[in-house]
């Protein structure tokens, strides 16, 4: 038997993909609905069983050779063969342009690795939000009831700002753990989207906003006053531009 | 492979190239044999390469997935146009009415799931490899598969409630001969 109003719900549900208001609704269902506690177990023990069969089949180390090999530039083979000023010339010059393309990218690239790491664990962080009961401890659009929850909690105190009048309302705030440090989560809620602004203390100057998105979902860095502010949604990203906006004015 | 510029190479290696187990895992999926899998991964991982500047940043994995989903569905057309056509029949794998009591998980099991799995039609196939293995997003999936949302959210339900059926089915007729 399956209950047929739930049905794409229990789905959405199940993989942590409702917005907040769905899910609630999905949770109050649940209470009276017969069918869909069995099906949400089946469906974990489906899970579970794909995941421990270990189905994933990794990339043989043959291909990835091949692959590598593919994007290798030839080897001038003829050149070897007949050595002449000009092909030795042609070969260092080519050697000093890959040793400054590296030399170039190479600071970038840690950045970037860093961002990217960064990123990672900031969108994990907001999925993991969107649980049930994960989103806020403090569920409040007062500015100083979120303010005064966050002091003594933090070695600092986060900006706790409620954008309602720019369509970004304050649904509360709580604390969660990103680079094994304890940082303030600020949520907003946004036309059916949500947004967790992540906030800690950096040495850092500041820095203008960078961009990047993740599985499906945008965020936006930027630091300011030796805050770091890293938020991140599903929202577009012009939406985290204008919170970025709202924050920094 | 070779008419990238040093510079987009060495974005291509950082941003692509660690996919490409994903690439071969869809493949694999959408497949069914290796030595198809691997031509068709590599393939698609030098149509990735010449598409590769137009490629403007954002999510790398579901941008390659998308062009192995592509090429893993031409390869099929030419090659076994009759799996396309496959459809699920609900007759002759009816729901059970008994759930299993416990759920084996040795290597048999492996081996059961992946028989199910198989006999799944392959857009069926591919939502639940996308989610279940590879652990994206229903965005991610509808990006790859280029369906929309909702479709993605009902095809993933159509396809988890086919495969609980077909393994508690074969659970039950293995229960049948041994006893």
């Amino acid at each position: 038997m399956r209950c047929d109003f739930a049905d794409s719900l229990l789905q959405g549900y199940f993989d942590g993909e409702l917005s907040a208001p769905s899910a609630a609704e999905f949770e109050r269902h649940l209470q009276h609905c017969v069918h869909c506690p069995v099906e949400l177990v089946d469906l974990d023990l489906l899970r579970e069983r794909l995941q421990l069969a270990q189905l994933y089949e990794v990339a043989p180390a043959s291909l990835q050779k091949r692959i590598q090999a593919g994007l290798r530039p030839v080897a001038p083979t003829t050149a070897m063969s007949q050595p002449s000023l000009w092909h030795w010339l042609a070969a260092v010059a080519a050697l000093l342009l890959l040793v400054i393309a590296g030399w170039r990218a190479n600071p970038m690239l840690r950045t970037d690795d860093y961002q990217t790491e960064l990123a990672e664990e900031i969108v994990d962080a907001h999925v993991h939000s969107l649980q049930p009961g994960h989103l806020t401890t403090i569920s409040s659009n007062d500015e100083q009831a979120v303010k005064g929850w966050f002091k003594g909690r933090l070695t600092f105190t986060p900006p706790a700002l409620d954008f309602a009048n720019d369509g970004f309302a304050l649904q509360g705030g709580r604390l969660d753990v990103v680079e094994d440090r304890s940082v303030a989560v600020l949520v907003y809620a946004r036309t059916g989207h949500l947004i967790n602004v992540f906030i800690w203390p950096t040495r850092e100057r500041d820095t203008s906003p960078r961009l990047g998105s993740r599985q499906g979902y945008q965020w936006i860095d930027w630091r300011k006053g030796k805050i770091e502010f890293c938020a991140v949604s599903d929202a577009p990203t012009p939406d985290l531009q204008q919170l970025h906006q709202l924050f920094t004015n | 492979m070779n008419d990238l510029d040093a510079e987009d190479r060495l974005r291509f290696e950082q941003l692509v190239l660690p996919h490409v187990d994903a690439a071969f895992n869809l493949a694999r999926w959408l497949l069914h044999r290796r030595e198809d899998a691997e031509e068709v991964a590599q393939e698609a991982l030098l149509r990735a390469c010449c598409f590769f500047r137009g490629f403007h940043g954002g999510d790398a994995r579901a941008w390659l997935l998308q062009i192995v989903r592509n090429t893993c569905y031409s390869w099929l057309e030419k090659n076994r146009p009759r799996e396309l056509m496959v459809e699920f029949d609900e007759e002759l794998h009816p729901q059970p009415v008994a759930t299993p009591e416990s759920i084996a998980i040795a290597d048999e099991d492996r081996e059961r799931l992946s028989r199910a799995l198989k006999t799944l039609p392959p857009r069926f196939r591919e939502v639940l490899v996308l989610r279940e293995l590879e652990g994206c997003s229903y965005k991610e999936i509808a990006a790859i598969t280029s369906i929309p949302i909702g479709t993605v959210m009902s095809s993933l339900s159509r396809a988890r409630r086919q495969l609980y059926s077909l393994l508690t089915n074969s659970y039950q007729k293995e229960a049948a001969r041994e006893v």
